[in-house]
C-alpha cells in the first residue's frame, strides 16, 4: 500500500447519519473555507503546536515533545477542554494515519456496515490519500462517499471519482456574493463541481444549511433545481435541508435564529415542487 | 405426599390474605397468585437432595430459581399449540370447525387464545399471524383488513394481559404481515410481542425495512436469526414468551435457573468454581427439572386429558425444557476479584474469556446429561439465558452485560453478543434502545442486523429511546402505564408491574443509546 498519510480527526464506526445504512465515518482535519455556521470549527485547521491546550488538559494526555504535541489516546477522557482552549481552529487530538491504518480501523466494523463515508474538514484536499483509500475499500467490497465542499476541481481526479460511489456535496448559496458572505470565498468552483458529478452520475446528494439571516434559502433550492436539471434528472437526487442550530458553532456567530419546523417543512414543500423528490429535512 | 408444618399454613394464609386485599392487583392477577399459593402446600416432586438450600430465596445467596412454578406443575411452562391445524379443521372442545373466511379466520384465533394455558395463563404463543391470515387476505379488500386486524390486535392487548404473549412474522413477505407491521406501528401497545424471523435470503430488503420502522415506533418487532434457529430446531420451530426457540406444536415443560453470580460467591477461586462448586449447581439444577418434568409427564394427567394434546394441536414429543442461567458478567467479575485480577465482564478481553470458558463447562454439562421426555432435542435440555425477573437485584440477565457498563462503541457491543448467542437455542437476546436519528435511515439497523447474524448472533431488539412503549428485558411495557402504576392506580398487564421492579432494581430505563 502507499506510503500516503493524511489528519484524521476522529472515526465514528457506526454512523446513522452520513449515508445510506450504516457506514464508518471517517474524518480529515482541515478545511479551505469558512463557513460562519460551522459546526465543528475545530476541524479547520491543522495544529501549530502553540502548547496552549497542553497545559489545560485534565488527564496529561497531551504532551509537548521537542516542539510538538504528542496526544496519547488511551489517557483522553474525551472531555473537549483542549478544542475548546484552541483559538487556532484547531485538534491536538488529531492522529496523522496512513491508508492502512484507517483500512485496519474501518475493518473493524465489517460486517456490520455497507459502506464508509469521508468527511472533514474538507476531505478533498487529500485527493491522493482518499483515492488510495478508496480502492482498498471497493476491495473489502464497501460502498464509498465523499462529503465534500466541492471548492476542490474534482474533474481532475479520474481516478479518485472511479473509486468513488458518490459524492454529498454542499451548495450553501447560489450566487456568488451570497457564498463569499456565509464561506469568505465564491462559489464557481462549487457548481462546476455540480455539474461535473451530476453528468458523470456521482451526485449522491445536495445539502444546504438554512440561515435566513445569511440568504434566501428558497431562493437557493429554486436555482439549484434550475442549475441542475440541464445535467440531470433531479428527481433522482436526494436533496437534504439543514435546519442551522447553534450547538458547536463559534460564539460570535451563535445568533443566529433556528429555522423551526414549518418554515422547513415550506422549504421542502418547495423543493418538491421544483422537481425534487427525495427531501429531508434535518 | 409430604406433610408440611403448620408454620408454613399460617404464612400462607397471611399471603392468600394479602393477595385478596391487595389495592393493586386485578381481579385476574389475583386468581392467578391464589392459585399459585394453593399449589404451594404440596410437596410432591421427588426432589434432589442439597436443593432446598440452593433454592432459599435470600438475596445474594441464592443459587437455583424455579420462577415461581409452584411444586405440582400441572401443565408445561410454555405451549406451543400448532395453529395452522387448528385453522384446517377446527377444534372438537371448543365446536368449532375449520374457519370459512377471513372474520371466521380472527374469531377462531381469540377464542382459542382463551383456552391456551401457560405459566403466566396466558398464550405464550399466539401464532404465526401473517401465515396464518394470508390465505383469507385477499378475499376482503384491503382497508377492511386492516380494520378489522387491528381490531383483532387490541383486542388481544386487553385481554391476553400479559407481554410474554409472542406473535411471530417473517420471514417471507406478505400482505397480512404488512397490514399488521402497519397497524402496531399506529397502535403503540404492548401485546403481543412480536418477532420477525429475519432471513436476508429470503426477507426482501424493503419489508426487513418496513418492520424496522415498525419496531423504532413501537418497540416491536424483535429480529430472530432465522438461519440459525432452524439449523438447531429445524424450520418447524417459533419464537414464544421473551424470545424462546421452542417446537412448534411442543413447548417447554419447565425452566429453572442458575443464577451465577451467587454460585461464584461459594467458590474459593476460579479452579474451585470450575471443579467444584458449578459442577455440584448444575447437577442439581438438572436434576430438579428431571423431577418437574417427570412429574408432568407421567403425574399430572395433563397430556392425556387437555384437549390440545387430545386434539393433536400439541404433542408430548415435541415438548423440551429449558437449562437457564442468568448473572454472568457478576460471575466473571466476582471470580476475578477472587484472583486478585482487575478484569471486568464487557471490558476486558481475559474476563469475556472466563465466560466463554464457563459457558462451554455448562454446555458440556448439559450435553451429557440425559434429560427425559426430551426427544425432541435429542435428549437434551436446551440452553436459556434467562432475561431476569423483577425482583433480582444485582443480576444481570443471561451474559449481557450490566447496563451502565455497556462499551461505549456498539460495535464493540455486538463482538461481545457473538461470543456468547450461540450457545441458546432456547433464547437469548440484547436490547439496543437507538437515537431518533435512525427513523430516517432504518437501513442503518437493517445493516447491523445483517451484519450482526453473519457473526452468530440469536436476537436482536431495537427502539427508539423515545418511544412510549419500550423493551423492559424480554417484554414489552408502556412507559406511560408504569408511571400510572408507580402512582399507585391499577393497569391491565401483568408485565406493568414486572417492568416497575425492572426500572428500579434492573434500571432498565438507563441502557445505553445507540
Ligand atoms: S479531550 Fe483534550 S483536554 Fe480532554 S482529556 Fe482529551 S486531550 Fe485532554
Ligand atoms: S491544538 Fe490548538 S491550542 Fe493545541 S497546540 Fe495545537 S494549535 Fe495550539
Amino acid at each position: 500500500m502507499s506510503g500516503l498519510v493524511a489528519p484524521v480527526n476522529r472515526i465514528i464506526p457506526f454512523s446513522a447519519v452520513d449515508g445510506p445504512g450504516n457506514r464508518t465515518a471517517v474524518f480529515l482535519q482541515g478545511c479551505n473555507i469558512d463557513c460562519k455556521y460551522c459546526h465543528n470549527p475545530e476541524t479547520r485547521a491543522l495544529c501549530i503546536h502553540c502548547g496552549m491546550c497542553v497545559r489545560k488538559c485534565p488527564t496529561g494526555a497531551l504532551q509537548l515533545v521537542e516542539g510538538k504535541v504528542h496526544f496519547e489516546p488511551a489517557k483522553c477522557v474525551a472531555c473537549d477542554t483542549c478544542i475548546k482552549t484552541c483559538t487556532h481552529d484547531a485538534s491536538p487530538r488529531v492522529l496523522w494515519m496512513t491508508v492502512e491504518e484507517v483500512i485496519t480501523e474501518i475493518k473493524k466494523q465489517i460486517p456490520f456496515i455497507r459502506g464508509i463515508t469521508v468527511s472533514g474538514g474538507e476531505c478533498t484536499l487529500y485527493p491522493e490519500f482518499l483515492t488510495a483509500l478508496f480502492s482498498e475499500c471497493k476491495k473489502l467490497g464497501l460502498h464509498t462517499l465523499i462529503d465534500s465542499n466541492g471548492m476542490v476541481d474534482l474533474g481532475v481526479y479520474p481516478e479518485l471519482l472511479s473509486v468513488t460511489d458518490g459524492v454529498m456535496l454542499d451548495i450553501k448559496a447560489f450566487s456568488e456574493k451570497d457564498h463569499v458572505m456565509v464561506t469568505g470565498f465564491t462559489n464557481n468552483q462549487v457548481l462546476k463541481n455540480a455539474a461535473f458529478l451530476a453528468k458523470c452520475g456521482k451526485l449522491y446528494e445536495i445539502r444546504t444549511v438554512v440561515v435566513r439571516e445569511l440568504f434566501d434559502p428558497a431562493g437557493v433550492i429554486e436555482s439549484i433545481a434550475e442549475y441542475l436539471c440541464a445535467y440531470m434528472d433531479i428527481s433522482m437526487l436526494r436533496y437534504k435541508l439543514i435546519a442551522y442550530r447553534p450547538f458547536g458553532v463559534r460564539e460570535q456567530y451563535q445568533t443566529y435564529e433556528s429555522p423551526d419546523v414549518s418554515y422547513m417543512e415550506q422549504l421542502k414543500d418547495i423543493a418538491i415542487q421544483v422537481g425534487f423528490q427525495e427531501v429531508i429535512i434535518i | 405426599m409430604r406433610p408440611i408444618t403448620m408454620e408454613k399454613v399460617e404464612t400462607t394464609r397471611q399471603e392468600i390474605l394479602d393477595i385478596i386485599t391487595s389495592p393493586t392487583l386485578t381481579h385476574e392477577q389475583k386468581l392467578t397468585n391464589l392459585a399459585g399459593k394453593a399449589d404451594s402446600l404440596l410437596e410432591v416432586l421427588d426432589l434432589p437432595e442439597g436443593l432446598e438450600e440452593l433454592l432459599e430465596p435470600v438475596e445474594g445467596k441464592q443459587c437455583i430459581c424455579d420462577l415461581f412454578e409452584g411444586h405440582a406443575p400441572m401443565r408445561p411452562r410454555y405451549i406451543v399449540p400448532d395453529y395452522e391445524k387448528f385453522m384446517k379443521e377446527g377444534c372438537k372442545f371448543l365446536q368449532l370447525d375449520a374457519p370459512k373466511d377471513f372474520f371466521e379466520a380472527l374469531n377462531h384465533l381469540l377464542i382459542m387464545y382463551k383456552h391456551v394455558p401457560s405459566i403466566t395463563n396466558y398464550p405464550v404463543y399466539v401464532g404465526a399471524l401473517d401465515k396464518l391470515l394470508e390465505p383469507f387476505i385477499d378475499e376482503v379488500d384491503e382497508a377492511t383488513a386492516k380494520k378489522f386486524i387491528k381490531m383483532f390486535l387490541v383486542h388481544v392487548d386487553r385481554t391476553v394481559l400479559d407481554s410474554f404473549s409472542h406473535a411471530n412474522l417473517g420471514p417471507e413477505e406478505t400482505k397480512a404481515g404488512r397490514i399488521i407491521l402497519e397497524c402496531e406501528e399506529e397502535l403503540e401497545q404492548a401485546v403481543p410481542n412480536i418477532t420477525f424471523k429475519y432471513d436476508p435470503d429470503v426477507t426482501p430488503d424493503a419489508y426487513a425495512v418496513r418492520a424496522i420502522k415498525t419496531a423504532l415506533k413501537s418497540a416491536k418487532p424483535s429480529f430472530a436469526n432465522h438461519k440459525m434457529f432452524c439449523k438447531e430446531l429445524t424450520d418447524n420451530y417459533v419464537i414464544a414468551s421473551c424470545y424462546n426457540g421452542l417446537k412448534y406444536g411442543g413447548g417447554s415443560y419447565t425452566l429453572c435457573r442458575l443464577i451465577l453470580g451467587n454460585i461464584a460467591k461459594r467458590a474459593e477461586n476460579i479452579k474451585d468454581f470450575k471443579e467444584r462448586v458449578l459442577p455440584y449447581v448444575l447437577d442439581i439444577q438438572a436434576r430438579y427439572m428431571d423431577a418437574r418434568v417427570r412429574f408432568i409427564v407421567e403425574e399430572s394427567g395433563f397430556f392425556e386429558n387437555h384437549f390440545l394434546a387430545k386434539e393433536g394441536l400439541i404433542h408430548r414429543d415435541r415438548f423440551t425444557a429449558m437449562y437457564g442461567m442468568v448473572g454472568m458478567a457478576e460471575a466473571v467479575n466476582i471470580l476475578m476479584e477472587k484472583e486478585g485480577k482487575n478484569f471486568r465482564y464487557g471490558k476486558d478481553v481475559e474476563a469475556d474469556a472466563l465466560g466463554v470458558e464457563i459457558m462451554e463447562q455448562i454446555k458440556a454439562f448439559n450435553d451429557s446429561h440425559e434429560a427425559p421426555y426430551c426427544e425432541a432435542t435429542g435428549g437434551h435440555y436446551l440452553l436459556h439465558a434467562q432475561v431476569g425477573i423483577a425482583q433480582d437485584q444485582g443480576i444481570s440477565p443471561g451474559t449481557r452485560i450490566p447496563i451502565g457498563e455497556e462499551p461505549e462503541e456498539l460495535i464493540d457491543h455486538l463482538k461481545h453478543c457473538s461470543l456468547f448467542h450461540k450457545y441458546f437455542p432456547s433464547g437469548t437476546g440484547d436490547i439496543f434502545p437507538v437515537e431518533a436519528t435512525a427513523k430516517k435511515n432504518p437501513e442503518f439497523i437493517l445493516d447491523i442486523i445483517k451484519g450482526a447474524f453473519q457473526m452468530d448472533l440469536r436476537y436482536l431488539s431495537f427502539h427508539d429511546k423515545d418511544s412510549d412503549v419500550i423493551r423492559v428485558t424480554g417484554y414489552l411495557v408502556k412507559k406511560s402505564e408504569l408511571e400510572k402504576f408507580k402512582a399507585g392506580q391499577r393497569v391491565l398487564q401483568n408485565t406493568t408491574h414486572l417492568g416497575t421492579g425492572a426500572a428500579k432494581n434492573g434500571h432498565i430505563l438507563e441502557r445505553k443509546v445507540r
